[in-house]
């Protein structure tokens, strides 16, 4: 067992016991022992005041948005619209109007390639993504490129799961017309180094879409100062509910993109001859949105703003630490992706045992962590395994609990006699 | 942790590390692929069947212990068989993993297959358990295209 600094002494200025107060889905048992939720990449638990935030906006303000001409719309109105703003405070956009809401991380990249991307993708052009994206950072894309006789181009990764940054440079070319990859890899827990990547993206007049599903709950971030063009993450990994998401875009884009989808909210006067569009975000956001979602989104990030994300930032990446040397000292287990800067997550092979063999007995433990390809087929094909056994941490999870998971993947060891 | 000594019985594990005919067959009439999309788990089953009865089977892939097991025992049972009572097998096999409801499911009948009764305690697992069976029929059809074959349609085969 490593013997590293334990539980407060990870972070003077963090109690974690105080934030795990806030969640009561943490003091649950499963098994008959006590919930280890290390699958936080594929989504959070939800905090009490984000819960009661919820409750509260159907019993106070369950009305439609942006129609009623009484109280309780205009409640609902205001509070969706005031967690658009705070949605724009967190990411640091310039404008309201350029934060859409969405379903989640995957709408959003979507929405992008079929908007943006049928208009002014066409034959020959390319879009660059990674080797470290999820399928929803590549599939949207093939579907364009199938579509628009354009071509999908990847740039390559080392065996630590770094991007190899001249590569990617050699890969931007005359033809490059979208660059899309992921701020944090969701398997591998790889922080790309995207402020870099976006600059040389511009330098050669390519337009930029950062996923950042898994970077928002981790680091702060700040797209003015990225400048990326696009920016998607979904509201479920940041303590928020699911079918909730964002997609910023920068205002002049989202003017010269058509709309999405079409429907009630998005338009300026509709007539059976012709229809004039609003302006955005209502330009992409026809129909009823998930107002509630929304709302309760603004009071997640509320929430982790009440911590700060430095703060929650330096916690975790001390817990990473911790997690990372605790895991490389059990002997058998073979860490997958030694990136150089990680956020998130921690993969990993414990010998030739299957990684949905060591989800089964961690489970039967109370220890929740992801096993599989993590949605991530190609990035698993380039590491040369079938598929990991993931941790995935959030600021409410603690060092005794990277303990207990140790305790536990050495009792599936004894399962197996490896 | 009684269950989960039930899943992971030695048979079993035996099975795992030294899969029974785990090899390409090179006198077969009739094959099939299956996976589980979800975990990437495949399967290829390879049979020679002559007259109504499995001569010779042999299968290759890669999964969890549990998947690969079940592909090894399910080649030496079925071995000699004939499809229709492979067929059998496969139905009473199903109904032990999954619960064993029904009250036509005879676990005296499965013989060694009994040990991954243990299954129906991990409905999750139950697709691993069920893989090579499923590619099995799909083998034993042959033409017959399929590519939805239920397990919460986890299962493809083709």
């Amino acid at each position: 067992m490593a013997t590293l600094p334990r539980g407060s002494a990870l972070s003077n200025s963090f109690d974690v016991e105080r934030v795990r107060r806030d969640f009561p889905a943490l003091a649950q048992k499963v098994h008959g022992h006590p919930l280890v939720y290390l699958d936080n990449a594929a989504t959070t638990q939800k905090p009490s005041a984000v819960l009661d935030r919820i409750r509260k906006s159907y019993i106070e303000e369950c009305a439609n948005i942006h129609r009623g001409v009484y109280q309780l719309s205009e409640r609902a109105t205001a509070s969706h619209e005031a967690a658009r703003e705070k949605v724009r405070r967190f990411v640091g956009a310039e404008l309201t109007s350029e934060i859409v809401f969405v379903r989640g991380a995957t709408e959003g990249i979507n929405l992008v390639a079929q908007s943006y991307g049928r208009s002014y993708i066409g034959k020959g052009d390319e879009i660059l993504i990674t080797a470290m994206e999820h399928h929803s950072n590549i599939v949207p894309w093939q579907m364009l490129c199938q579509e628009r006789g354009a071509h999908l181009v990847v740039a390559p990764m080392d065996d630590s799961g770094d991007l190899i940054f001249p590569e990617y440079e050699k890969l931007l070319g005359p033809n490059t017309k979208l660059v899309a990859f992921t701020y944090v890899s969701n398997a591998l827990g790889t922080v790309n180094p995207a402020k870099s990547m976006i600059e040389a993206a511009h330098r050669k007049g390519a337009v930029v879409l950062v996923d950042a599903a898994q970077a928002v709950p981790h680091c702060e971030l700040d797209v003015r100062d990225l400048d990326c063009d696009f920016l998607v993450f979904s509201g479920h990994k940041i303590y928020g509910p699911t079918g909730i998401g964002v997609l910023y875009g920068k205002q002049r884009l989202f003017e010269a993109m058509p709309p999405w989808q079409g429907g009630g909210d998005m338009i300026m006067s509709v007539t059976f001859e012709k229809t004039t569009y609003a302006p955005p975000p209502a330009k992409f956001e026809a129909g009823t949105p998930d107002i509630n979602g929304a709302i309760a989104l603004g009071e997640a990030i509320d929430y982790v703003q009440s911590f700060g994300m430095a703060a929650i930032e330096r916690y975790e990446t001390d817990l990473l630490h911790y997690a990372e040397s605790a895991l490389s000292k059990l002997p058998g287990l073979r860490l997958i992706g030694k990136p150089k800067h990680r956020a998130g997550a921690v993969s990993f092979m414990l010998g030739d045992i299957h990684p949905h063999d060591v989800g089964t007995i961690l489970d039967r433990y109370g220890v929740a962590i992801r096993a599989g390809h993590h949605c991530a087929q190609p990035t698993m094909k380039r590491m040369g395994v079938p598929g990991t056994a993931r941790a995935s941490f959030a600021f409410y999870n603690k060092p005794e609990e990277v303990d207990t998971l140790v305790t536990c993947l050495a009792e599936t060891q004894k399962v197996f006699r490896s | 942790m009684n269950e989960l000594d039930d899943l992971y019985q030695e048979v079993i594990l035996d099975h795992q590390r030294n899969p029974r005919n785990f090899a390409k067959l090179p006198t077969a009439n009739h094959q099939a692929e299956g996976a589980n999309p979800l975990c990437g788990d495949h399967v290829t089953v390879y049979l020679d069947v002559k007259d109504g009865v499995i001569r010779d089977i042999s299968f290759q892939g890669e999964g969890c212990a549990i998947a690969k097991a079940s592909a090894s025992m399910m080649t030496s049972v079925v071995k000699g068989k004939s499809l229709a009572d492979a067929s059998e097998t496969f139905k009473n096999f199903h109904h032990m993993i999954t619960g064993g409801q029904d009250p036509c499911f005879d676990l005296e009948a499965l013989g060694k297959l009994a040990a991954f009764s243990g299954v129906s305690a991990f409905p999750v697992r139950v697709k691993c358990a069920s893989l090579a069976w499923h590619t099995l029929n799909a083998a034993m059809r042959e033409n017959a295209p399929v590519t939805d074959i239920g397990e919460g349609n986890k299962n493809q085969v083709k």
